[in-house]
């Protein structure tokens, strides 16, 4: 549509047969990407999802109804509490049925059963455990029971609410991608620009290196990293390292098509004038050459990043991630490794839902961004 | 081309690599030994070992030598007699410990292949025939699900719906009676029957990737002039497709192959842990673990040498297909 009006404009411009005039409208670039990417329905629809989600990541404790290291001894492996809104044939708002353990008279296994003669409503704004977001300190929780516990997602092997669990391992998930974006997308361009610039041998060593770096299969690599992380380390270290090595495995990529961008742009005239005019050589790069790029590296950025979500949660999965206390989607899924917990306690597979969603959140605006800039990638 | 050039192509490219995989390996050496603590040291807190048994086993290991000395001589033995040490852990060479595993590697990443090529093609082929159909939405939501699935999720959840259905076909690769016996056509349906959910999960991202793909070449060469003499020429729409167009946008598609190769070894590693195969995945991780640096090196060493065989495969291929390419 975007496309059609400028088509337009432009048309009356050059023919000159339209009995009004429209006024010369002059869109910048970046208004003409944004017209485009606002009009791609998925790629909206996946940023209102990201923006949901990063809301959810920074509210979380508020959201969740209980802290994430709270153990509920008496409720393990406690299944997911449907919430109801039909009580006895009568409607009354939404509430849950308390359920209490019990060992099966024949297998001696532990079950529980549905309380269905007190339903326990669900409240907004409950006090509950304290928490701390943004910097405030609160008991409010969005919403709760007052007597007993509402495990709407059910407990873990601990007895901790997997909700909750969820809930706040989204911020580890979610800005592992960030951060980690911003540290490879660092070395990268560093690293392609130089490679890039100066040509010459220097550029012959980095492109070895890089061709080194990118035949290696990701995964083991990964693994071989996380593997050199001590044990000892408490778990926020242990999260800047994760980060770290994701990083390392990500930043080749940029470099390799950084070079080639810059050695493109290096015998364009306006670079070439900055060199005539004897500009230093970091400030050719940062203030000519680097912002042309911008676009191209927004748009790579959002691509790459789903694979630092997808890394982060195969690592953790595998015990080489983020440590407990900390939490996340991966570290979550790892508790559902065992054949055995999988037949018991599937429940324990619903954080990879929030994994699916963000990571297909991330390719719809992904590919919206790449086809809004119009830029070539992959 | 001729088949000269294209051998001393391959010859070249066989050549190029002994130097990146003498840095790779150096790397993987590095890293390696950047792991705290050591194999032995679990040994010291073993109240039945004295700390000069351990010593000597140390000695014996080789462990004691500075790490450049370790390196070059376990460099050495390969480039020797093709020794790639010795596993501290299973005690016996590490080439006899991994032998099997990295046949079962290539074969499971082999069928992963061959069927996600099989259901993504005729996909892709569809999906770009009848643009905007019905096929086409179900196709390209399931393609945008495909990629975001990590597949351990995908094996995860095939495992957690197969035993809801009340089945215990899951893990390992034959159902227990059949480990060890010859390979008889029970062995081989109940092979097939463990072989499906692997498949699956390593292939799903694989199978989206070239299905869009598939699509995005064939629209833009149903476009082409040649597409349309054809037509104009009066041939039936089936022979069009498929000889014609078909033929021309199946092309790019073999060097996706060759950059989707990282993502099937990953695939194996990660979901013959899950699932309990024994490809090489459960043995990296263990060795990783265990600090058994002879086998995490030489695992990390052979992924990197299948991924560049791999692409080599690819590129030759591409050139064995496609005439037109050159090499200079």
């Amino acid at each position: 549509m975007a496309d059609q009006v400028d088509v337009r404009v432009d048309a009356s411009h050059s023919t000159d047969n339209e009995t009004h005039t429209l006024a010369p409208v002059t869109r910048s670039p970046l208004q003409l990407a944004w017209r485009r990417f606002r009009g791609s329905s998925l790629g909206m629809t996946g940023a209102v999802i990201l923006v949901l989600l990063y809301l959810m990541a920074i509210l979380a404790p508020f959201l969740a109804p209980y802290n994430i290291t709270t153990q509920h001894s008496r409720f393990v492996h406690h299944p997911p509490q449907p919430i109801r809104v039909l009580h006895e044939g009568g409607l009354m708002r939404p509430f849950v049925y308390p359920m209490t353990q019990e060992r099966d008279p024949v297998t001696f296994q532990r079950i529980y059963v549905a309380d269905t003669t007190s339903p326990e409503p669900l409240r907004w704004f409950v006090r509950g455990e304290p928490y701390n977001v943004l910097g405030l300190t609160s008991t409010w929780h969005l919403f709760g029971v007052e007597e007993g516990f509402v495990f709407p997602l059910g407990t873990d092997r601990f007895g901790r609410d997997l909700l909750s669990r969820m809930l706040v391992g989204s911020q580890v998930s979610l800005s592992v991608g960030f951060v980690g974006i911003i540290i490879s997308f660092s070395i990268g361009i560093f690293v392609g620009g130089v490679s890039g610039y100066y040509g010459g041998l220097v550029d012959t060593l980095l492109q070895r290196l890089i061709e080194v770096m990118l035949s290696f299969p990701r995964l083991p690599i990964l693994l071989a990293l996380a593997s050199i992380i001590p044990a000892r380390w408490p778990s926020t270290w242990v999260y800047v390292a994760i980060v770290a090595v994701l990083s390392i495995i990500g930043w080749a990529s940029i470099a390799r098509v950084v070079r080639g961008q810059v050695l493109a742009a290096r015998e364009v005239d306006y670079v070439q004038a900055a060199r005539a005019m004897g500009l230093r050589n970091n400030r050719i790069i940062l203030r000519h050459i680097l912002p042309n790029l911008t676009s191209y590296l927004l748009v790579a950025a959002s691509i790459a990043l789903p694979g630092y979500i997808l890394g982060e949660s195969a690592l953790s999965f595998l015990g080489l991630g983020i440590k407990e206390p900390m939490t996340s989607w991966g570290l979550l899924l790892k508790d559902a490794q065992s054949f055995e917990a999988l037949r018991l306690y599937p429940w324990l597979l619903s954080p990879g839902v929030l994994i699916v969603v963000s990571v297909l959140a991330f390719n719809f605006v992904g590919d919206a961004l790449r086809d809004a800039a119009d830029v070539q990638t992959r | 081309m001729s088949g000269g050039s294209l051998i001393v192509y391959i010859i070249r490219r066989i050549l190029l690599m002994i130097p990146t995989l003498v840095i790779v390996s150096a790397l993987c050496f590095v890293v390696i030994q950047l792991q705290p603590g050591s194999f032995t040291d679990r040994y010291l807190e073993d109240p039945r070992m004295s700390p000069e048994t351990v010593a000597r086993l140390e000695r014996q290991l080789g462990l004691d030598r500075p790490a450049w000395e370790q390196y070059s001589r376990w460099l050495w033995g390969i480039v020797r007699h093709g020794d790639f040490g010795f596993s501290f852990f299973a005690n016996r060479p590490v080439s006899g410990l991994i032998g099997e595993q990295l046949m079962w590697t290539i074969i499971i990443s082999a069928l992963t292949m061959v069927t996600s090529w099989l259901l993504a093609v005729p996909l892709g082929i569809i999906t770009a025939v009848k643009r905007n159909g019905f096929t086409d939405a179900v196709a390209s939501i399931l393609g945008y699900i495909g990629l975001a699935v990590p597949n351990f999720l995908v094996a995860l959840l095939l495992v957690a719906l197969v035993l809801a259905l009340g089945g215990r076909q899951v893990g390992g690769l034959f159902s227990p009676e059949y480990i060890g016996q010859p390979w008889t056509w029970g062995k081989f349906l109940s092979f097939l029957n463990h072989m499906w959910i692997p498949i699956l999960a390593i292939g799903t991202s694989g199978v989206a990737v070239i299905m869009r793909q598939m699509r995005a070449n064939l629209l833009d060469v149903l476009h082409a002039d040649y597409v349309r003499t054809a037509r104009a020429k009066g041939l039936r729409e089936r022979i069009v497709i498929n000889r014609h167009a078909v033929r021309n946008a199946i092309n790019p598609l073999i060097s996706i192959a060759g950059l989707s190769l990282p993502e099937l070894i990953n695939g194996t590693i990660i979901v013959s842990i899950v699932l309990n195969l024994p490809a090489i995945g459960r043995l990296l991780y263990d060795s990783l673990l265990a600090q058994d640096q002879y086998v995490a090196m030489t695992l990390l060493l052979l992924t990197s040498l299948l991924l560049m065989v791999g692409n080599l495969l690819a590129d030759v291929t591409l050139a064995w297909v496609d005439p037109r390419i050159r090499y200079g």
